[in-house]
């Protein structure tokens, strides 16, 4: 048995002023009925006013065994952020 | 959900199981309430617990939509119908997010239903019962809804992401069901005496299956210490059945109601309702298969798959002529 869809990820926009996000996947033949399906499953209550579809197959994802490698040299790296830097009391404005 | 593409995905299981530190990792991860994402390393017996509830619980959404469908066509009110139908179709939804977030963990929807149809997975055995009258619309929104509720809260901070995240989503919805539910009783109870009598019947024959909804009992449940360990359970099958009797037996005497148990009686120590015993043979005999209506529940979603097969072939077809065209 197999149905062939291909699988979709979907992208919802609660509304303008936000940025799409991620909040599920389906199961569709072509975008317009990727489109249709993740409009019944995921905005059946005024989740959102916009749609993104993806094909699942088109999405590269960081590998978690390596995430050590990616995202630990941003930990010491302290001097980033603005709370690093001490200015006087009576400088304001800064 | 974060679905990985399940064709692309051999090979990524090649991990050696015997490694004791990731394992150690694992189990101090769950432990610390920490959320296991898709392509974090697993233990090959925690995926595949996994699976098998989650495709369990996918199914019972389906299959559920069965009972109801029996009396769309006979709602009395097109305020009724439109609920029902919207109702229905949040289970199709909450069986869409289910098996989505059972396909990250590499089994494939196809499969799934292939398992369901084949009768080698379970689903709830409630589905196994037949809706005999339009008050059965009532008594399941109410009671097996509510107690599906109880048994769905706690999994919304269940160990794996997908799931615990396609719970939050089905927790929201399910709300809905229980409260249109219990209206339509407080209808029927309010009514003639036909319609309270209809109201009273619903609820003797679906209190007790109700109540099996939770599972067997914590002595024969063999399972639940590893997956409570794993947090992918987070409450005993006791525990959350006498929750359910302690809340539910005070909004039936709202409607005015009797629960169909003489054993029932208010335990002013343990501040809990004591019940009679249930008839765990029953339970049983529905887990194997032979519940009132089984065999016409697989029947209906074997018809619909292969009756409708003509519909995903159509839609291929055109999407294949679509990308040749555009290429050309």
């Amino acid at each position: 048995m197999n149905d062939g869809l291909p699988l979709w990820e979907v992208f919802v926009r609660a509304r303008n002023g936000l940025s799409h996000r991620h909040v599920g996947s389906v199961h569709a033949a072509d975008p317009k009925m990727a489109v249709e399906a993740a409009r019944d499953v995921y905005t059946r209550r005024l989740e959102g006013v916009s749609l993104w579809v993806v094909p699942s197959a088109a999405i590269t994802a960081s590998d978690p065994g390596e995430s050590a490698a990616l995202f630990e040299p941003a930990a010491d790296k302290v001097y980033r952020h603005p709370t690093f830097y001490v200015v006087p009391d009576n400088v304001k404005h800064i | 959900m974060y679905t990985v593409e399940l064709t692309k995905q051999s090979g990524v299981q090649a991990v050696a199981e015997a490694d004791a530190g990731r394992h150690a990792a694992f189990e101090a991860r769950v432990a610390a309430d920490d959320f296991i994402e898709p392509k974090d390393w697993m233990p090959e017996a925690y995926r595949k617990t996994l699976i098998r509830q989650i495709s369990q619980h996918a199914h019972s959404e389906i299959v559920g939509m069965l009972p109801e469908g029996n009396w769309l066509t006979r709602a009395p009110s097109l305020r009724r119908k439109a609920i029902l139908l919207a109702k229905i179709q949040d289970e199709c939804g909450h069986g869409l997010y289910l098996y989505a977030a059972a396909e990250t963990l590499g089994v494939s929807r196809d499969e799934m239903t292939e398992a369901l149809h084949a009768g080698r997975a379970k689903y709830s055995t409630i589905f196994n019962y037949p809706t005999l009258s339009w008050a059965d619309m009532g008594a399941i929104g109410w009671l097996v809804d509510g107690a599906a509720i109880l048994n769905q809260v706690p999994l919304q901070r269940t160990s794996y992401g997908p799931y615990a995240r396609a719970m939050v989503r089905i927790c929201k919805e399910e709300s809905f069901h229980q409260r249109q539910g219990y209206e339509l009783m407080m209808q029927l109870a309010a009514g003639t005496t036909a319609q309270r009598k209809m109201a009273q019947d619903a609820l003797n024959r679906w209190w007790w299956p109700s109540l099996m909804m939770f599972g067997p009992p914590d002595d024969n449940s063999p399972n639940s210490a590893q997956s409570m360990r794993w947090r992918i359970k987070r409450d005993t099958n006791d525990e959350l059945r006498q929750k359910f009797i302690d809340v539910t037996v005070p909004q039936a005497e709202a409607l005015g109601l009797a629960i169909p148990d003489p054993d029932l009686k208010w335990n002013p120590e343990r501040e809990s309702y004591d019940y009679g015993a249930i008839d765990w043979e029953e339970f049983y005999a529905v887990v194997r298969g032979e519940g009132p209506v089984a065999k016409d529940r697989i029947k209906a979603r074997i018809d619909a798959w292969e009756g409708q097969a003509w519909v995903r072939e159509a839609a291929l077809a055109y999407e294949a002529k679509r990308q040749a065209r555009a290429a050309a």
